[in-house]
């Protein structure tokens, strides 16, 4: 039965290189020297993994009870040498696979900006990467390219054999953006930002979805990811900007709302630093931006007049907020609109409340923190 | 080893049951398991102390340590709760000598700095919050109020326990098993101390440092 | 009318007609039959004047053979609800492709995958391995019962409780829909404002009570009631486990229970722990979740490795190869299971330095464990193998489980890990160790232990059907998994657009389906066990020829356990007093000082359930009422002095006589 199961298991992998298994046959760079660690550490931990279990098959039929010729030696328990060599093997493997996984961490490390397109090829001097500021939504992926001013939803494109630099973030809730095909996943968190550097080196449609479970409408969190030609993907950014809208804070606000299995989106022009008011989930009017927030309290704070200033900071929107025994909503909005003013001491510049409301404020500059840093200590 | 015949020998030489054995004093493990109820909440306390450590600075634009925090008041509950200790100890060394009208004293009066402390706190927590600092106004006073509130939430149960135990001292005097109590007890209280000074040091003091 | 409205809120809090899931028509069925079930078995107990006895024998017993066999009881049970849910999964998963929703609605599907894991990890493996513990622990180092007699019965108690609040989920309101961790902000009120959440905190912070408890218990058991002469050197391997495992339940549940407090504090009164607003961090929860989540596997696993090296040993009629070596091995395994937590989120965008770190001492970790399977292998090793039930599970367990460390290891490489979290392929490797480990040991143990527990075998005809359906179920349901997880799968889909995937999911389904034979012999292979009971006696209390000391009393083992303490000179303290020609003491019996039975556990944990429904549902009056009362009784119990009893000298030497007149028969 045990050969019947490695009989099973090769039939398997023969199997296995019939279908399509993406991992194992990646189009770009970065999830090919991905797929080369997996394989290498699998090779390696076979060394000893084969090994064991032809040993406890040879062992376990050897020595059954009814072979009364093999040898039986019902005290002995003990071999020094024996036992150095049961460490030491696992030892020495785990010492090759360590420092294998030492240089591939940081050599694939997706915050790494990538040297070489493929193989013995660097990255020339003067190409710049694609930049893309990816979205996670309730429940479905929004794609901004900064550089052609265009945006998409559940639709993702890159020339062939130029490095792609993701910025990653989410509305609301964890997921993972992932595209197998392409180079391994990463999280995307709300009010955080993750990067990923990668690159496609075959033209093709591959697949993307969200590798971490979202919500109800998760199963329908999928993308196409084309890998065009250069002259290709010129036409696709032309497309886009001749058939698509316009995506400004209010439409991001609609388009934000939850919903599921949503078709492709295409915006022709896209507002300036939505992506940073996104990550700083300060899109709807009157949020604090979270960058500003932190300013704010490396600074030590706004001091009990900041105390009631609580709606700028309340960035779930589509969720029911609140709990049951905390305080009422509304009381908090009633505070805000009128209570604010009054309850902040007159040697203070009430500035923080407004700041976001200008939508020229982006993370990128200073903070309009000035009346912090004169805050009596 | 060698045949059975052989070994039925040695058997003479060989003691393989306890044939006169006394009964087992009664709770022998029960300091042990106490002390290792003491370490599991000690890691309750671990991560509460972590997480005001990964969140203790995210003010939300709001209220900092030093906006907040009474030193002066937060001192005078310190020398509460560190008297009550001093307390419980003598209410041990009377103990420990067998009386009972003496301990019963020392645990009142323990008992009454404890509730001072709680007392303290409570002001201090009623005045936060009709400050508007809530616990919902920012991680770092989720994680304050969650910190001090879950140390105060064992003083209370600390006092309630101490009660009981005062009753049954009352009833039955210091015989071994209320002795046990009363020793499992002082470990809980002394813990309390331990996990209050690190609270005053690094939520307090380090708060007004920053 | 607002009136009204506000009257039923203040008594029923959210609970209204419509929290029953009437609709549903998957779940109405399911109620009827267990609904069914319940009133024949109720039924069945009046009918046989059982209630009685059950209360006075077995719920209020504070000794710790039948608090384990009660554990083994209620992980069965739950076994068979956690089962249900993955068929379920499977069928969806088999069939949501071409256009097809499948069968089952997102808002149910979500349910099934999170109580699959939570009552699989919880009320399943925990049980069991508790249970195991519980029963074997004291008999192994020569104790008359554990070291808190009364809390072992009211952990038991508090785990049912759990369970209790976990099934009621599924015919009053609904389940978590997060995934068995969790994760926030997804879990927090915002996106989760229903009571799933709620059950799911509530039934673990309730269940963890027991299990920390437990694990104090059989700590101080372990360090302080071991027979003398037996140093910590001479402990069995299975204690040592036991204790390795009590240790990291100690030093890990906690953090479980902080971590849920503030989940609970974030959705009941708005604080801002893990929340996107005011500073919170939803990341922190992950890491303290894993904080506990990693050495959680450990302690699993480590009884699974304890019982391996039992069954080993005594059906190789040799001693274990490298005792010392198996103890450190645990050791070390215990002590860097603290050190790995991360390696389950590399996906977080940590730096590559703190990637590598946890990934490396991940890898670590398999240093020990490859030593563990090499001592197995060598303990078979010039040994006379007798392939009864224990030891073909563990064979099995040999070869499936290094598959299983293998793919752990591959997933420890974050580059590697990168390209597989959360995939099918994750899936594959976790069902991999848990059930090719844990579960192939626990049943391993289930047929070692059972005529220690009930003086008889389990039959071995229907125990080989079901570990056949077992293990090449288990290959046919996860093998594919593994496929599809380098095919790009990930985790918790509920319809797929890819129809070349099918195939995989319809074998692993097939995979599912041996499994349910397998459970289904177990189950016959027990009945049939009790029927033919006479036939697979054991009069000898040494069935297996075994080798420490719970083999020297009689099965099933008197209240007492062992009527003299004995005296251990070596680790192997059975096969030792054998080999040295022991002769068991007929006369000089004492009276036996032992606990008495109490009701007070089964009573706390009845208002813990009334406590936790009345906060999962905001019936603020009744869970006030429930805290007080619980207290009250909880003090109450404390004005009990009198908790123990002398078991006469005169009912000491009748049971020990019958051992004598049985074991001359055999003779």
């Amino acid at each position: 039965m045990n050969r019947f199961r490695i009989l099973a298991l090769l039939s398997l992998s023969v199997l296995l290189s019939g279908c399509n298994a993406v991992v194992l046959d990646p189009s770009g760079d970065v999830a090919g020297q991905q797929r080369d660690l997996l394989v290498a550490s699998t090779l390696l931990m076979l060394l000893v993994i084969v090994p064991v279990i032809a040993l406890t098959v040879l062992f376990a039929w050897h020595y059954r009870q009814s072979n009364t010729d093999a040898r039986y030696e019902p005290d002995w328990d003990h071999s020094i040498h024996l036992e150095l060599v049961i460490w030491a093997a696992p030892l020495l493997i785990i010492v090759c696979l360590g420092a294998l996984t030492w240089m591939g961490t940081h050599l694939l490390d997706p915050y790494r900006p990538l040297d070489r397109t493929a193989e013995g090829r660097p990255v020339p001097d003067d190409s710049k990467p694609l930049e893309v500021d990816v979205v996670a939504l309730d429940w479905k992926w929004l794609f901004i390219y900064p550089e052609y001013g265009i945006a998409t939803v559940n639709e993702l494109a890159a020339p062939v054999d130029r490095p792609i630099s993701f910025r990653i973030t989410s509305s609301s809730v964890m997921n993972s953006f992932y595209i197998p095909a392409l180079a391994g996943q990463i999280y995307a968190m709300p009010g955080m930002e993750t990067k990923l550097h990668a690159i496609i080196n075959k033209a093709g449609t591959y697949e993307g979805f969200s590798a971490n479970y979202s919500g109800s409408g998760f199963s329908g969190m999928r993308f196409a990811f084309h890998g065009l030609s250069n002259d290709d993907f010129a036409k696709w950014t032309e497309e886009v900007k001749a058939t698509g809208g316009a995506l400004g804070r209010t439409d991001y606000l609609a388009l934000e709302r939850p919903s599921e299995n949503e078709p492709v989106r295409k915006y022709a022009s896209v507002q300036a630093d939505l992506y940073k008011a996104i990550v700083n989930m300060c899109v709807e009017p009157g949020k604090m931006c979270i960058s500003d927030m932190a300013a704010i309290d490396a600074k030590g704070g706004l001091g009990m007049a900041g105390v009631n200033n609580v709606l700028p900071l309340t960035y779930d929107k589509y969720a029911r907020r609140g709990s049951v025994l905390g305080p009422e909503q509304t009381y908090v909005a009633a505070i805000c609109d009128t209570g604010e003013q009054a309850s902040a001491p007159t040697n203070m510049t009430p500035v923080i409340e407004k700041t976001p409301l200008r939508p020229s404020s982006t993370p990128s500059e200073t903070p309009s923190t000035t009346p912090v840093a004169e805050r009596p200590s | 080893m060698a045949s059975k015949a052989a070994s039925a020998v040695m058997t003479d030489d060989v003691v393989f049951y306890l044939a006169d054995e006394h009964d087992h004093a009664e709770g022998r493990s029960t300091m042990l398991g106490f002390w290792l109820y003491l370490m599991s909440d000690c890691l309750i306390f671990a991560v509460l102390f972590a997480t005001y450590g990964v969140l203790g600075s995210n003010y939300a634009a709001g209220p900092s340590p030093r906006d907040l925090f009474d030193l002066p008041l937060v001192a005078l509950n310190t020398t509460m709760l560190l008297l009550s200790s001093i307390t419980y100890g003598f209410a041990m060394l009377t103990m420990v000598k067998g009386r009972v009208g003496q301990t019963q004293i020392w645990l009142a009066i323990t008992g009454l700095f404890g509730l001072s402390f709680l007392s303290i706190e409570l002001y201090e927590f009623a005045h936060l919050i009709h400050e508007g600092a809530t616990p919902q106004r920012s991680a770092f006073l989720s994680s304050f109020f969650t910190l001090v509130g879950t140390h105060g939430l064992h003083v209370t149960f600390g006092i309630i326990w101490l009660v009981t135990l005062m009753v049954q001292v009352g009833r039955y005097g210091l015989i071994a098993a209320n002795q046990r109590r009363l020793m499992c007890l002082s470990m809980f209280w002394h813990f309390l101390d331990v996990i209050w000074i690190g609270v005053f040091t690094f939520v307090y003091l380090m708060g007004m440092l920053r | 009318m607002p009136a009204d409205l506000d009257l039923q809120k203040l008594i029923f809090g959210r609970l209204t007609i419509e929290s029953l899931p009437l609709h549903e028509p998957i779940l109405v069925a399911t109620f009827a039959v267990v609904a069914l079930g319940g009133v024949a078995v109720l039924g069945a107990l009046t009918y046989f004047r059982l209630w009685g006895y059950l209360w006075k024998e077995w719920f209020t017993s504070v000794d710790h053979k039948r608090i384990g066999v009660m554990y083994m009881v209620l992980g069965i049970v739950m076994l068979l609800r956690g089962f249900s849910d993955a068929i379920m999964m499977r069928l969806q998963q088999a069939v949501a492709f071409n256009g097809s929703e499948g069968y089952l609605p997102a808002h149910h599907y979500d349910q099934i995958f999170t109580a699959h894991g939570v009552i699989m990890i919880f009320f399943v493996a925990m049980p069991l391995v508790t249970g195991l513990m519980n029963f074997v622990v004291p008999l192994q180092i020569g104790a008359r019962d554990v070291s808190f007699p009364f809390l072992n019965n009211f952990s038991f108690w508090m785990t049912v409780s759990g369970a209790v609040l976990v099934m009621t989920s599924l015919f009053v309101g609904e389940f978590a829909r997060t995934g068995w961790l969790a994760y926030p902000p997804l879990s927090n009120i915002g996106y989760s404002p229903d009571v799933g959440v709620d059950y799911y905190i509530w039934a673990l912070q309730i269940a963890g009570i027991g299990t920390l408890l437990s694990g104090v218990n059989l700590i101080a058991t372990i360090v302080k009631m071991r027979a003398p002469g037996m140093t910590l050197m001479k402990m069995p391997i299975f204690t040592w486990t036991a204790l390795c495992t009590n240790v990291l339940i100690v030093a890990a549940f906690p953090v479980l229970t902080a971590v849920l407090v503030l989940l609970s504090l974030d959705r009941y009164i708005g604080t801002n722990f893990f929340t996107n607003d005011f500073g919170g961090s939803p990341m922190m929860y992950v890491n303290l979740i894993w904080i506990w989540g990693h050495p959680e596997v450990y302690i699993l696993i480590l009884p699974a490795f304890g019982i391996f090296s039992e069954v080993t040993s005594t059906f190789s009629g040799k001693k274990l190869f490298g005792y010392s070596s198996m103890v450190y091995a645990t050791v070390v395994i215990t002590i860097l299971s603290y050190l790995v937590w991360l390696h389950h989120f590399f996906t977080m965008g940590s730096g590559a330095s703190v990637n590598s770190f946890f990934g490396i001492t991940t890898m670590i970790i398999s240093i020990p464990t490859g030593a563990k399977i090499f001592n197995w292998l060598f303990t078979m090793y010039r040994g006379r193998i007798r392939f009864e039930l224990p030891m073909m599970w563990t064979v099995a367990f040999m070869i499936t489980f290094v598959i299983g460390g293998m793919t752990g290891v591959l997933l420890a490489v974050p580059p590697a890990d990168f390209v597989l979290h959360n995939s099918l392929f994750l899936v594959a490797h976790f069902h991999n160790v848990i059930i090719g480990g844990v579960l192939f040991g626990l049943f391993a143990g289930i047929s070692f232990w059972f005529p220690k527990a009930f003086g008889f075998k389990l039959d071995p005809f229907w125990g080989k059907l079901s570990f056949w359906f077992w293990v090449s179920g288990f290959y046919f349901a996860f093998m594919p998994l593994y496929v599809l997880g380098l095919m790009g799968v990930t985790r918790r889909l509920r319809v797929f657009n890819d129809p070349s995937l099918q195939i995989w999911f319809v074998i692993a389904a097939f995979g599912a389906f041996l499994i349910l034979l397998g459970i289904a012999c177990f189950l016959i292979q027990i009945a049939v066990s009790v029927m033919r009971r006479e036939q697979l006696r054991d009069t000898t209390g040494d069935p297996w020829n075994g080798r420490t000391l719970e083999w020297a009393t009689s099965s099933p083992p008197p209240a007492y356990n062992f009527a003299f303490t004995p005296v251990v000179h070596d680790n192997d303290a059975w096969w030792d007093m054998k080999e040295r020609g022991y002769k068991r003491p007929l006369d000089g019996f004492r009276p036996i000082h032992m606990p008495s039975n109490t009701g007070t556990g089964i009573i706390l944990a009845g208002i813990s359930v009334v406590f936790g429904f009345a906060m999962i549902w905001y019936i603020w009056w009744l869970a006030a009422l429930s805290f007080i009362t619980l207290l009250t009784v909880a003090i109450g119990h404390t004005f009990n002095y009198k908790r123990d009893f002398h078991i006469p000298v005169e009912e000491v030497v009748r049971k020990e006589g019958e051992r004598t007149r049985l074991l001359a028969a055999e003779a």
